[in-house]
C-alpha cells in the first residue's frame, strides 16, 4: 500500500485549451448554445460585409469623387476635406493658433491623467484658470499683434472642444456655488438655488439654446449685443452649472458628517471649513462625477448646430450637402461618430478607473 | 475661470458695437459694416471655398460699406437662419440684414424693423420632378411637400391650397438647403420656396436637369434689405446705396466706364451721381463721392445682377420683373437731386 | 448672485455653533449668527430683485421700442401653416393655441414610444451583459460602450439620412402583409371598428378586471392555505381569450382599411412618418444602452447570499429571479430608470434637427417664428418640460420613501 499523493492528472481534454474554453464559455447548456449560434450568425453576417465595406473595398487615396469606385467606403471625401473637420473656417494662415491651443490642452490634460506627475495642483490651476484666458486670445486674437479671428468662423473638433471645455471650466465654480447654496441652512439661500438647479435640470437643453439664441439679446439693455458664440456658452453655462452643482452636493454629502462636525468643534468658520476641510476630500470624489458630467456634455454640444453654429456634426452636414461629394453622408456620420466616440470613450475609461481607485479610499459612504 | 468669461465677455460684447444711437457713427468707429446673410443660397449669399461671401444681396451690402467707408471690402458676413434673422437685427447684432427677406405688412409694423427697399422681385413656386409629368400645381393633389420653417412661404403654400382645395402633406425643414435636399432625395414631391432661391438650390442638386419648376407663381415675394426701426440716417444710407445702383445702370454706367463717365460726362443725372454737383453726401453723413465707390467697386445693379444670378452665373436667371422700369420691370429708383 | 455669495466673509451656517459668551446686548449684530444670516439672505434677496427687475424692465422697454406685440392673445388666431402628423384633428385654419396641443401630444408620443422600447431594450441588454456566455455578454458590452459614447443627434440623423433616405420611392414600396416601407415612412392597414365592436372592448375590460380580483383573491388563498393558483397564465388567458372569443362569436366586427397607392401617396391605412421612425429607432437605441448599466448595478447590487439562500430553500431559479432578485434590484434600478426616462422625453425635442413635428418643432419653431412671441412661446414649451420633470421627480421621492427599506 502506497500511502503517497498520487500526482494530478491533467484535467480532460474537453474542458482546457480551445475547447474548454469554448465549451466553459460559448456552449455551457443548450440555451446558451442555441443563443451562440445565433448570435454569431447574426454578428458574422453582419459584420463581414460592414468590415469589408469601411476597409477592404474602400479608396483612401485621390482628390475627388472619381477616385471612389470600388464600391466600399469613399474615405477620400473625408481625408479632402480633414481640415475642415478639425479647423472649421479658421483662416489657414492662422491654423498655428489653434493648433498650439489644442496642444497645449493636450498637454496638461496628459499631465493631470498620468499618476506619476509632479505639481499636479498647480497645472490645475493653470488649466482652469489660466489656460482658458491664453486660449481665448490664442483663437480670437485681435491683441498682441495677432490677428482677429471672428467667432463665425470657429468650427469643427475645435468648436466642439472650445464649447465643451469653457461649459465645464465655467460652470464649476458657480456650480460649487450653487451645491454650497442647496445645502445652507438659509431658507432663502436654499430655495433659490433649489429652483434655479431644478429649473435647468427640467428643461431640455435645446430650450435653452433657443432661449439664449432668440431672448436674451431682449434681457439686456438696447445696444448692447452678444457674439452668437458667447450666448450659445452662457446658455451651455448655466445649464451645465445645474448638472455640476448635483455633482459637487454628491461629493459633499459622501464626506462623513464627522468631518463637518471636527471642523466646527475646532471652531473653524464655514468658509475655512469648507476650504480646508471639505473641499479637498470630496473634490476627489466628484471628479468622476464631472467627468461623466463632462462627458454628457461633450455629446450635447453637437446640439449647437442648431442654432446655427458649426460644430464637428454641423460641418459634417455641411460637407455632406457639398453637390461635388453628394450620396457619402455615411462615412461622414461613421467619422464624426468616430471622433466622438474616441473622446468620450477614453474619458468614461478614466473615469472608471478612477472610481476603482477612489473606491478603497472611502469605505465609509452610507 | 469667472475672470476668462468676463474678459471674453467684455471683449466680444464689445466687438458687435454698443450705440444704437447712430449706426452710421458705430459703422465707421468699428470700420466695417456688419451685415446678417443666409448660411449659404446660391446667387443671394454665398460662400466659396475660400470663404469669400458672393451673391446679389451681399453686393447690396458691399454697396453701403463701400458709400460708407469707402472700401467695398469691409463687411463682416453673420450667416443667419430664418429663425433668428430679425433678433439679430433688432439687437443690434447686424446693421444690415440683407437675407432674401421678404417685406410684409407684420415685419414691417410689429417687428421693429424697416424694409430699406426691394433688390430682387421674387415669387413663390414649386419644383417638381420632370419624370412626374405634372403640368400644374393644381395636379400636386395628395403631395408631400418639402419647405423651409418660419417663412412667407410655408403660409403661402397653405393659403393656396386651401383655396384651392388641395390636400398635401408639409414636410418643414429648419434651412432651405435641406429642404431641397429632402426633396432631392425623394422624401417629398415637390419642393417649394422663392423661385430664384429655387433656381439657385437646383444647381447643387443631383441631377439639376431632371428637376423644373412648375408654371403657377403663387405669391408675391419682394425681397430686399432690413434696417433697425428708429436710426432714419442709417435707413437713408442703405436705401439710397440701393437706389445708386439703380440710378448707375439705368444712366449706363458701370464699374468698368465710371472714371471716364466722372471725367467726361456733362449729363447732369451722371454729375449728380458720381458727387460732382448735386445733393452729394449730404444729408446722410457721406463724402462727396460715395455713390461713386459704390459703382467703382461694386457696379451697377445690373451687373450685380448677371453675376450673380442672371446669364453670367450658374443661376441664369432672365432680368424678368427686376429689368429697369423702362425696360419692363419694376425696379424703379427714385432720382438723385 | 453668485459673486455676492463667494466674495462674502460671513458665516452663513449659524447652526451648531454657540457663540462662547452668553449672548449680551453688547454683541455686535455682525457676530450674531441668527442676525447675520438674516441680513445676508435679505442682501440676496434684494439682489436677486434687482437682476430680475432690471432683465424685465430691459425686456419691456426692448419689446416697446421695438413694437413687438405681447401677450398670449395670438394662442386664439389662426395658424395658417400645416403639420405633417397630427394625432388630433388639425387643419391650416385652427389656432395657434392648437399647434401647442398637437406639438405636446406628438411630444408624449414619441415619449412612450421611447420608453416602452428603450426598455424592453435595455433589460434584454443590461441581463445579456452579465451572461456567462462569452459572445452574448461582449456583444451586450460591445453595443453599450458603442452607442452610450456618440452623440444621440449625430445617430437620429445617421437612421434619418444615412439609413431611411435610401429606402425606395412610394412606387418600389417594399411590401408585406399589406404594409408598405418606402421613404415616406411606414404604411399599414388600420384597422376599422365596426357594429358589435363594442363588445369586445367591454369583454376585454371585464377580463382585465376578472384577472385583478383572481390575483387579489389567489394571494389571500396562499396566505391562508400556502397553495398557489398560476394568476399569470390565468390572467393571460382570460385577458386574450374572452376578448378573441367574443370577437370571433360577434362575426369579427372589424375591417381593415387598407392603404392603396393613389397619386403621389398611399392613401387610407395609418402612415408612420420617417421623421417618427428615426427619432423612435435613435431613441430607443440611445437609450437602452443606459438603461442596460443602471439594469446592470441593479442586478450585480443583489447580494449573491440571496440567490444562495433561495436555492438552498430549494425555490426554483425562476421564481428566485422574480421573486427573489429582481425586486430589491428594482429598489436600485427604478430611481436611475427614472431619470432615464425623463432624459429620454427631453431628449425627444431633438426632433426639430429632422423635423418631426414634436413641441419644439412645432410650436418653439413654427409658431415662434410667424408670431415672433420669442417670450411667451419659449417660456410655455419650458413650462412644458418642467412640469414633466416636477411630476417624475414627485414620482420618484414617493416611489424612494414606499420602497425603502425599514431596518436600522
Amino acid at each position: 500500500m502506497k500511502y503517497e499523493l498520487q500526482p494530478a492528472m491533467p484535467p480532460p481534454s474537453n474542458l482546457i485549451g480551445v475547447v474548454g474554453w469554448l465549451r466553459k464559455n460559448l456552449f455551457n447548456g443548450p440555451f446558451n448554445s442555441v443563443a451562440t449560434i445565433v448570435v454569431g450568425f447574426f454578428l458574422i453576417s453582419f459584420m463581414v460585409p460592414v468590415i469589408q465595406w469601411i476597409f477592404i473595398d474602400s479608396d483612401w487615396v485621390g482628390d475627388s469623387r472619381d477616385a471612389c469606385n470600388s464600391g466600399g467606403a469613399c474615405w477620400v471625401f473625408i481625408i479632402s476635406r480633414l481640415d475642415q473637420f478639425l479647423y472649421g473656417f479658421y483662416p489657414e494662415a492662422e491654423l498655428w493658433r489653434l493648433q498650439l491651443a489644442f496642444i497645449l490642452l493636450i498637454g496638461s490634460i496628459v499631465w493631470l491623467v498620468m499618476p506619476q506627475t509632479p505639481k499636479k495642483g498647480l497645472v490645475a490651476v493653470w488649466l482652469l484658470v489660466i489656460y482658458p484666458v491664453v486660449a481665448f486670445f490664442l483663437l480670437y486674437g485681435n491683441s498682441f499683434g495677432l490677428i482677429q479671428v471672428e467667432t463665425h468662423l470657429w468650427g469643427g473638433l475645435s468648436l466642439t472642444l472650445v464649447l465643451a471645455v469653457v461649459g465645464i471650466v465655467a460652470s464649476l465654480p458657480l456650480g460649487i456655488v450653487l451645491a454650497l447654496g442647496r445645502q445652507s441652512e438659509m431658507p432663502i439661500v436654499r430655495s433659490v438655488c433649489v429652483i434655479f438647479i431644478e429649473i435647468w435640470r427640467g428643461v431640455p437643453l435645446i430650450t435653452v439654446l433657443f432661449m439664449a439664441s432668440v431672448m436674451l439679446p431682449l434681457f439686456f439693455p438696447e445696444g448692447m449685443s452678444f457674439d452668437k458664440l458667447l450666448r450659445a456658452l452662457i446658455g451651455i453655462t448655466l445649464f451645465q452649472s445645474a448638472y455640476m452643482a448635483e455633482v459637487i452636493r454628491g461629493g459633499l454629502q459622501a464626506i462623513p458628517k464627522g468631518q463637518y462636525e471636527a471642523a466646527d468643534a475646532l471652531g473653524l468658520g464655514y468658509w475655512q471649513k469648507m476650504i480646508l476641510i471639505i473641499m479637498p476630500q470630496a473634490l476627489k470624489l466628484m471628479i468622476p462625477g464631472i467627468v461623466n458630467t463632462f462627458i454628457a456634455l461633450f455629446k450635447d454640444t453637437s446640439l449647437v448646430l442648431i442654432i446655427g453654429l458649426f460644430d464637428l456634426l454641423a460641418i459634417g452636414q455641411a460637407a455632406n450637402q457639398d453637390p461635388k461629394w453628394i450620396g457619402y453622408s455615411t462615412e461622414s456620420y461613421l467619422f464624426v461618430a468616430l471622433m466622438f466616440w474616441v473622446f468620450c470613450f477614453s474619458m468614461s475609461r478614466y473615469s472608471q478607473q478612477l472610481e476603482r481607485k477612489l473606491h478603497t479610499g472611502h469605505g465609509n459612504r452610507a | 475661470m469667472k475672470k476668462t468669461l468676463i474678459s471674453a465677455a467684455t471683449l466680444m460684447v464689445a466687438m458687435t458695437g454698443t450705440a444704437m444711437a447712430g449706426t452710421l457713427e458705430t459703422v465707421k468707429e468699428r470700420g466695417a459694416v456688419q451685415c446678417g446673410v443666409t448660411s449659404g443660397v446660391p446667387g443671394f449669399s454665398v460662400p466659396d471655398d475660400k470663404g469669400n461671401w458672393k451673391g446679389l444681396d451681399v453686393d447690396l451690402c458691399r454697396a453701403v460699406a463701400a458709400a460708407v467707408l469707402g472700401d467695398a471690402s469691409k463687411v463682416k458676413f453673420v450667416p443667419l437662419n430664418a429663425k433668428e434673422r430679425f433678433t439679430a437685427l433688432v439687437s443690434g447684432e447686424v446693421d444690415v440684414l440683407s437675407r432674401v427677406t421678404t417685406w410684409t405688412q407684420t415685419r414691417d409694423t410689429q417687428l421693429g424693423i424697416n424694409f430699406a427697399g426691394v433688390n430682387y422681385y421674387d415669387g413663390q413656386g414649386f419644383l417638381v420632378k420632370n419624370e412626374l409629368g405634372l403640368k400644374s400645381v393644381k395636379e400636386l393633389d395628395g403631395a408631400t411637400v418639402c419647405v423651409q420653417s418660419g417663412t412667407t412661404t410655408e403660409l403661402n403654400m397653405a393659403d393656396y391650397f386651401r383655396a384651392e382645395g388641395i390636400s398635401y402633406t408639409p414636410v418643414v425643414f429648419d434651412t432651405n438647403d435641406q429642404a431641397a435636399q429632402a426633396f432631392d432625395s425623394g422624401r417629398c414631391d415637390s419642393f417649394t420656396t422663392d423661385l430664384s432661391q429655387a433656381a439657385g438650390l437646383r444647381t447643387r442638386m443631383q441631377d439639376p436637369s431632371a428637376v423644373g419648376a412648375l408654371p403657377e407663381v403663387i405669391s408675391k415675394e419682394p425681397l430686399g434689405p432690413v434696417v433697425r426701426q428708429g436710426d432714419d440716417t442709417w435707413f437713408n444710407i442703405v436705401k439710397w446705396s440701393h437706389n445708386a445702383m439703380l440710378n448707375a445702370e439705368e444712366l449706363g454706367i458701370t464699374s468698368a466706364n465710371v472714371d471716364k463717365m466722372k471725367a467726361e460726362s456733362t449729363n447732369p443725372n451722371v454729375k449728380r451721381l458720381v458727387g460732382l454737383d448735386g445733393p452729394k453726401g449730404k444729408g446722410m453723413d457721406l463724402a462727396d463721392d460715395w455713390a461713386y465707390q459704390i459703382v467703382k467697386q461694386v457696379g451697377n445693379y445690373g451687373e450685380a445682377y448677371e453675376r450673380n444670378v442672371g446669364k453670367g452665373s450658374p443661376l441664369g436667371l432672365d432680368r424678368g420683373l427686376n429689368a429697369l422700369w423702362n425696360q419692363g420691370g419694376l425696379q424703379y429708383a427714385p432720382p438723385m437731386r | 448672485m453668485s459673486s455676492d455669495i463667494s466674495n462674502s466673509s460671513h458665516k452663513p451656517d449659524g447652526g451648531p455653533v454657540q457663540p462662547k459668551s452668553p449672548p449680551t446686548d453688547k454683541t455686535k449684530f455682525w457676530n450674531d449668527p441668527k442676525k447675520r444670516s438674516l441680513l445676508f439672505q435679505v442682501l440676496l434677496l434684494s439682489a436677486l430683485g434687482f437682476v430680475f427687475y432690471t432683465i424685465i424692465d430691459n425686456t419691456l422697454t426692448n419689446l416697446e421700442q421695438r413694437g413687438i406685440t405681447t401677450g398670449f392673445d395670438f394662442l386664439t388666431s389662426e395658424a395658417g401653416f400645416g403639420i405633417a402628423m397630427s394625432l388630433i384633428d388639425y387643419t391650416e385654419a385652427s389656432s395657434y393655441g392648437m399647434t401647442f396641443l398637437v406639438g405636446l401630444l406628438n411630444t408624449i408620443l414619441i415619449a412612450v414610444m421611447g420608453i416602452f422600447a428603450a426598455t424592453i431594450l435595455g433589460f434584454i441588454l443590461g441581463v445579456a451583459r452579465l451572461s456567462d456566455n462569452w459572445l452574448i455578454s461582449k456583444f451586450a458590452t460591445f453595443y453599450i460602450e458603442i452607442f452610450r459614447n456618440i452623440p444621440l443627434l449625430l445617430q437620429i440623423f445617421f437612421w434619418y439620412f444615412a439609413v431611411l433616405r435610401t429606402l425606395p420611392h412610394p412606387r418600389q414600396s417594399i411590401e408585406f402583409l399589406g404594409s408598405f416601407i418606402n421613404n415616406r415612412g411606414f404604411i399599414f392597414p388600420a384597422p376599422v371598428a365596426e357594429d358589435g365592436f363594442g363588445l369586445v372592448v367591454f369583454g376585454f375590460i371585464a377580463a382585465v378586471l376578472g384577472s385583478w380580483i383572481i390575483s387579489r383573491w389567489s394571494a389571500k388563498r396562499q396566505e391562508r392555505t400556502g397553495q398557489q393558483f398560476p394568476v399569470f397564465l390565468a390572467s393571460i388567458g382570460l385577458i386574450v381569450g374572452v376578448p378573441l372569443i367574443l370577437f370571433l362569436l360577434s362575426g369579427m366586427p372589424m375591417g381593415l382599411e387598407h392603404p392603396e397607392l393613389k397619386g403621389f401617396n398611399f392613401r387610407g391605412g395609418i402612415t408612420v412618418i420617417p421623421e417618427l421612425i428615426a427619432l423612435w429607432l435613435a431613441l430607443s437605441i440611445y437609450t437602452a444602452a443606459f438603461i442596460a448599466e443602471t439594469v446592470r448595478a441593479g442586478i450585480l447590487a443583489v447580494s449573491h447570499g440571496q440567490t444562495e439562500a433561495a436555492s438552498a430553500l430549494g425555490i426554483s431559479k425562476g421564481k428566485t429571479l422574480r421573486l427573489i432578485v429582481i425586486p430589491q434590484a428594482m429598489r436600485v434600478v427604478i430611481p436611475p430608470l427614472t431619470s432615464q426616462y425623463l432624459n429620454l422625453t427631453k431628449n425627444s425635442s431633438l426632433a426639430t434637427a429632422i423635423g418631426y413635428p414634436d413641441l419644439v418643432n412645432v410650436f418653439a419653431g413654427t409658431t415662434l417664428n410667424q408670431t415672433g412671441q420669442a417670450i411667451e412661446v419659449i417660456a410655455m414649451t419650458m413650462a412644458v418640460y418642467l412640469t414633466l420633470s416636477l411630476l417624475t421627480s414627485f414620482f420618484m421621492n414617493w416611489y424612494n420613501a414606499r420602497i425603502q427599506l425599514t431596518e436600522r
